[in-house]
């Protein structure tokens, strides 16, 4: 691409990709009257029907939901990217990345049949690791895009167990059927291990605690990449799992237990540690932790205000929390640091931006008429509303609210308000295709926050509907009069602003706090793959040392003990072994090859030895043609005849190979052992086969339908490119990677030279 | 080491009969002895023998194309000729055969298998030159 498109050319050419998902977008929200009105609907193409797996697609309340989210964002971040990564030498592959991201998002919210959901999930995780690792040439930005892949990935495995388990308990892998027949699942036998299973999955993905290690580490991603992988939808993908499968496995106490105290740990923990940060892309990391934790606690609940809060909070985080990141990344751009305490008086210098900030801060800490009010009171009456551990979650809430009201002081008070900057000076403000996000993001905080009853009606019940039909409709409102969450809110603002003024002091005690833990899954996971690595250098010095005696040896010697044993165990009765009455030719034939293998022994010469190997081979060719096998004769002349000139070749060019080398008695003998133990064993199996009777109904086949059917009169070829084609394909895949794997061994050798 | 004048003369008449009789042993390979893996094996001796008589360089001249370049080409053509099955609606690799001429009311056909044929002798071909010339020039 770049030898063919100039510089500009690709930046144009991304910046055009951006009606992709605007498109969708539109498609997306053309759908919205129809999902409201609580319509669904399903499209499937069979994919492995023999398993049972379609290719098989659901649209409803929830998924057009989610996929606003995805193609919104989507398109911002497009067009942000485009500047962001002005003058990257990689723009082309970025734009690639992104996308395909997008479409495997977009697959993994429509999907309906789990094992298809299970592909998507998977492929948003390589993309996340081909994102996040980007900057491929920074060891940390590899480093943590690993974290993520292994951390994600085993998360997904766990997942993809849970919908095994699923398919097994109800008989189908359609999500939309499972619904149907989930009333008996928490009482089924595997309910158990089917919830543990999918709560990995969903707990790594959305990086709920004690997992979510992986994704402040994430931020060496690109900026634009956090704000959409890492804040807006990626990260959803477990919440969604948990809001489409809310049906099928909530409902117990287990579910609403684990959900709520992994959650509520989660939101305290992350807003905890948010406020302690200096980096803001760090700062957004937590708080989108804390985020995704108080998503999931309220999807543990059962009641309509609990699961509303939990659609709501997504949409108000997704808005505000993707905006702030392109916020952090036009800083960076512009003034060449993330630090807070190095960064102040921005909101001169780049007015626009600081615009966006605050709509995004506001609605974030949760002011009135900003959207994230809206979310925060919702959230208030769900939690009181619960019928297990109301208090709980209550207290939860309000801690990582508060918390995060300090955190957006935070990120706009030390930057933006405070004097002139302290590191780089005035910046220039960013150009209008960047400040796009962050302005309509910022504006969509305050518009929602207005109108709610709007984005409540079209957007957030339908999507609660979707998958718990029989719920009541909440109304979203700007003032429900004075009633208990009006007054957590009011006590939540003031606990933000206490948070912030005392911010050194509560971080203080956080920071003992963790040296306190003395283990936390980042450490557990960084001495997993030291054990990993460990094993793997161990296994290496024992099994391949480089000496290509010890690897004949284990070949050798695990084939004669393993079949050796199984033969001799497996043996009914010793086999009808005769010896066959040959002719003259014969023996002389016999003569001729003992009398080569004979050469090889006595042999000082490796050249000789070789060619002594070939005449053995040759021989066999010639039985081969004897017996009426004329294919298997040509191939296995020629095969010899080739190792022979290439072994030379090889031996030619090799130093200090020219007579053998002395061998020990004791190596001798050992050698000796295991060449007659082969050829015995091999011989006695031969011969085994031999006196069995044969089984001719595939031979039948293949001497009816060779000509008929394959216009062949040669079945071994006709089996070979036509009947049995797969196999060959696999083989020739085989030979052609051998042979390029072959190739670099040969050119690296070379290099050292 | 300068190669023997009769090795030469020899190769020169030789290497191009090797190469036909690969070629012949290719396509009769569906009616008689022979086939595209068989043929690839011929052609690569005769190759072998040339190495030996003039040098790697001249083997690369001759050829003119990166041996690993005919791998390529090989698993491309073997992947293409099992896709025609599946845009006929059949499945993967399925064989499919056109009769392309009649002569002496005996009918004349083409398939995919054949192609397929020729793609495993590409990449035979490919992997034993690609790995004698790197042996050779190492």
């Amino acid at each position: 691409m770049t030898e063919h498109l100039g510089k500009t050319g690709i930046e144009r050419a991304a910046r055009a990709t951006g009606i992709l998902p605007l498109l969708l977008f539109l498609g997306a929200a053309a759908m919205v009257p129809h999902t409201a009105a609580g319509e669904s609907y399903r499209l499937a193409i069979a994919w492995v029907p023999g398993l049972g797996v379609n290719l098989s697609f659901m649209l409803d309340g929830l998924s057009v939901l989610f996929a606003l989210i995805i193609t919104g964002v989507g398109f911002f971040v497009t067009l942000y990217a485009v500047d962001y990564l002005h003058g990257h030498s990689h723009t082309g592959r970025f734009f690639v990345f992104l996308h395909a991201f997008m479409l495997s998002m977009l697959g993994l919210v429509l999907a309906d049949n789990v094992l298809s959901l299970f592909v998507f999930w998977e492929l948003t995780t390589i993309f996340s690791y081909l994102l996040i690792g980007f900057e491929h040439e920074a060891e940390a930005s590899r480093k943590s895009a690993r974290q993520a892949l292994l951390v994600t990935g085993a998360g997904g495995l766990a997942l993809l167990v849970g919908f095994l388990l699923m398919g097994i308990a109800t008989g189908t892998y359609e999500i939309s059927q499972m619904v149907a027949m989930s009333a008996s699942l928490p009482d089924h036998p595997l309910y158990g291990a089917i919830l543990v299973m999918v709560f990995l999955g969903a707990f790594t993905k959305s990086a709920q605690f004690p997992f979510h290690f992986w994704l402040p580490n994430a931020m060496a991603a690109p900026a634009p990449i956090s704000a959409f992988l890492h804040s807006a939808t990626m990260v959803k993908g477990g919440i969604y799992l948990l809001a489409r499968f809310h049906p099928i496995l909530g409902g117990s106490e287990a579910w609403t237990a684990v959900l709520v105290i992994v959650g509520g740990v989660t939101a305290v923990v992350g807003a905890f540690t948010a406020l302690g940060q200096t980096d803001l892309k760090k700062i957004l990391a937590y708080t989108t932790v804390s985020a995704l934790g108080i998503m999931t606690m309220f999807l543990g609940g059962q009641n309509a205000p609990s699961l509303t809060a939990a659609m709501t909070f997504l949409l108000v985080h997704a808005i505000y929390k993707s905006a702030l990141f392109l916020v952090a990344g036009i800083i960076d751009h512009q003034a060449g640091t993330r630090d807070i305490e190095k960064l102040g008086g921005l909101a001169r210098s780049m007015p626009v931006t600081a615009l966006g900030a605050f709509a995004a801060c506001f609605s974030m800490a949760g002011f009135p008429l900003f959207f994230g009010f809206i979310g925060k009171e919702i959230m208030y009456k769900g939690a009181l509303a619960e019928a297990m551990m109301p208090g709980l979650t209550t207290a939860a809430a309000v801690l990582a609210n508060g918390l995060m009201t300090a955190v957006a002081g935070i990120f706009l008070i030390g930057p933006f308000l405070s004097g002139a900057a302290r590191h780089p000076g005035p910046r220039p403000e960013a150009c209008a295709a960047m400040c796009s996000g962050p302005l309509v993001l910022g504006g969509l905080g305050i518009f929602f926050g207005i109108v709610p009853e709007f984005v409540g009606n079209w957007l957030v019940s339908p999507a609660v509907l979707s998958f718990h039909a029989h719920l009541e409709h909440i109304k979203l409102e700007l003032f429900h009069g004075i009633n208990p969450p009006l007054l957590l809110s009011a006590l939540t603002l003031a606990l933000g602003v206490a948070l912030y003024l005392a911010r050194k002091r509560v971080n203080y005690g956080v920071c003992r706090a963790y040296e306190m833990i003395p283990l936390d899954a980042s450490r557990v996971y960084d001495a997993a793959v030291a054990a990993v690595a460990a094993l793997g250098r161990a296994q290496t010095r024992v099994l391949q040392n480089g000496s290509l005696h010890r690897y004949f040896y284990i070949v050798a010697g695990a084939f004669v003990l393993l079949t050796g044993y199984s033969y001799v165990h497996g043996m009914q009765v010793l086999p009808d072994i005769g010896v066959p009455v040959l002719s003259l030719r014969e023996w002389l034939l016999i003569l001729v090859i003992l009398a080569a293998a004979g050469a090889v022994l006595v042999t000082r010469s490796v050249l000789l030895a070789i060619c002594a190997l070939g005449v053995v081979g040759a021989g066999i060719a010639v039985i081969f043609l004897s017996y009426g096998a004329p294919d298997l004769a040509l191939t296995q002349l020629l095969v010899e005849t080739l190792t022979v000139i290439i072994v030379s070749i090889i031996l030619l060019h090799l130093p200090g190979l020219g007579p053998g080398r002395k061998t020990t008695g004791r190596k001798k003998l050992f050698d000796g052992v295991l060449a007659v133990g082969m050829g015995v064993l091999m011989t006695t199996l031969i011969l085994t086969v031999l006196s069995t009777p044969l089984d001719r109904s595939v031979t039948d086949f293949f001497e009816n339908n060779s000509y008929l059917a394959a216009h062949g009169r040669n079945i071994v070829n006709v089996i070979l490119v036509d009947f049995r084609s797969m196999d060959t394909l696999g083989e020739i895949i085989v030979v052609a990677t051998a042979g390029l794997a072959g190739y670099a061994l040969i050119q690296k050798r070379r290099e050292r030279l | 080491m300068i190669p023997s004048l009769i090795l030469r003369t020899a190769t020169r008449l030789l290497v191009s009969m090797i190469l036909v009789f690969s070629v012949y042993l290719l396509l009769r390979g569906h009616n008689a002895p022979g086939g595209g893996f068989a043929g690839a094996l011929v052609a690569g001796t005769g190759f072998a023998l040339y190495i030996m008589a003039e040098g790697s360089e001249s083997v690369r001249r001759a050829i003119r194309i990166d041996p690993r370049g005919l791998i390529v080409f090989g698993m491309g053509l073997a992947l293409v000729s099992g896709l025609i099955g599946m845009l006929a609606g059949k499945p993967f690799l399925t064989g499919l055969w056109w009769t392309i001429a009649e002569i002496n009311s005996r009918e004349i056909v083409v398939g995919t298998p054949l192609f397929f044929d020729i793609g495993v002798f590409a990449i035979v071909l490919g992997t034993i030159l690609t790995l004698i010339l790197a042996l050779e020039e190492n």
